[in-house]
């Protein structure tokens, strides 16, 4: 058969045949990988909370809205045997050189940092990836931050005057990540000074 | 049209990155390991094929002066499906290739190949040639991703090959950007060279 013509109903016909079948052939593709993709989500969270927080038998999770930021940041509380081990932190910031980072940050009692995970992030592969295992090389202890608490040590890039180096040629991914967990820490802290658990 | 040539022809004759040096976003960004290449190089060739495929068959329905964007909205549907897909079932690879995945709809081989290729010619040939070049773009990328991986951090496929002395990370360059256009540069030296022999 020949080339249907350059008419307008022809264009605006075939179009919307294509957008239509692309549109339910997405939806079902959509439907199709939705738990898939929410248990990968779900079983990440698990894992980064097991690795960010020592052992625990149970966990209590809650909201908690920061000073600085929209969204709440979400609790855990690692409980091992009716006592409180850690608690880990989810939190964000939006100042990623591709847009919202999400990581989780582990805190003892005192603020203390005890590990991190990067939960999700659309940094340059290969450069800005880099602060999921940049920040806790505790070889290098200029810029790991395990086991530093921010309320001691400034949790800001030595370029910027803090005492944490960042990632060669990615100082905004660092700037970020830094700035998301200075969020976690400062909700932690004024989270505890208010009481706590009440 | 002989299907063998029309297959192999994507490897060196052809090649999308190294010859005709088509998509080179994803190609310099995506290549900082073997595994993000080769990853990267399936996606597209994923995509490629299937786009090829639909679009030799729809060819004729489709007035002249719409084409484009009817062949860009059957790319970009599949290249949603295989977002969600590596999403749910490979997120690992999927969070390593980030923001690079939805930027195959733009890849200009994959409409390149629709606008040249299939909409010229027949289903099966449509099939073969975006196999072909779905394919060869995979292998450039692979290859090139693993020069920037041996020459960067000293390993292949995560395997560490002990070339660099101890304490020694590798040279840090090849993971960069720089380090992509030189090894590119490099690579479509020697890839001309076999060429100009074999011909």
């Amino acid at each position: 058969m020949s080339k249907p013509k350059d008419t307008f109903v022809n264009m605006v016909l075939t179009l919307l045949i294509i957008t239509a079948v692309a549109a339910i052939s997405l939806g079902y593709v959509y439907e199709l990988t939705k738990k898939p993709i929410d248990d990968a989500k779900k079983q990440k969270l698990e894992k980064a909370i097991g690795e960010v927080v020592p052992k625990f038998t149970s966990i209590k999770e809650f909201k908690v809205k920061p000073k600085t930021g929209e969204d709440s940041l979400t609790f855990y509380q690692a409980i091992n045997n009716g006592k409180l081990v850690g608690t880990a932190i989810k939190s964000y910031t939006d100042n990623g050189f591709g847009g919202r980072i999400w990581i989780i940050v582990g805190f003892t009692d005192d603020g203390t940092v005890i590990n991190y995970q990067i939960l999700e992030h659309h940094e340059t592969p290969g450069l800005g990836s880099k602060t999921a295992f940049w920040f806790k090389d505790t070889l290098n202890t200029s810029r790991s931050i395990i086991n530093k608490n921010p309320g001691k040590v400034k949790f800001i890039v030595t370029k910027d005057g803090g005492d944490i180096d960042a990632i060669t040629a990615s100082t905004i991914s660092s700037r970020a990540f830094l700035d998301a967990v200075r969020r976690a820490y400062d909700t932690f802290i004024n989270f505890k000074s208010k009481g706590g658990d009440k | 049209m002989n299907q063998v040539k029309n297959f192999t022809k994507g490897f060196l004759k052809e090649n999308p990155v190294f010859i005709l040096l088509l998509g080179m976003c994803p190609t310099l960004g995506t290549t900082t390991s073997a595994i993000n290449g080769l990853g990267m190089g399936l996606a597209t060739a994923f995509v490629l094929t299937m786009s090829n495929i639909v679009i030799s068959m729809v060819k004729n329905f489709i007035p002249n002066k719409v084409r484009i964007p009817s062949f860009i909205v059957i790319i970009a549907s599949f290249v949603t499906v295989v977002d969600l897909s590596m999403a749910a079932y490979l997120p690992a690879l999927h969070e390593q290739l980030g923001l690079f995945i939805p930027l195959i709809v733009v890849n200009c081989i994959v409409l390149g190949r629709a606008e040249s290729f299939a909409s010229k010619n027949g289903v099966f040939s449509s099939l073969v040639d975006g196999l072909g070049m779905g394919l060869g773009f995979a292998f450039a990328l692979t290859i090139l991703g693993s020069v920037r991986e041996i020459l960067g951090s000293g390993k292949v496929f995560g395997f560490d090959m002990h070339i660099f002395p101890k304490g020694v990370d590798g040279i840090l360059v090849f993971v960069l950007a720089p380090g992509a256009f030189l090894a590119l540069g490099y690579l479509i030296s020697i890839v001309n060279k076999i060429n100009k022999k074999s011909i």
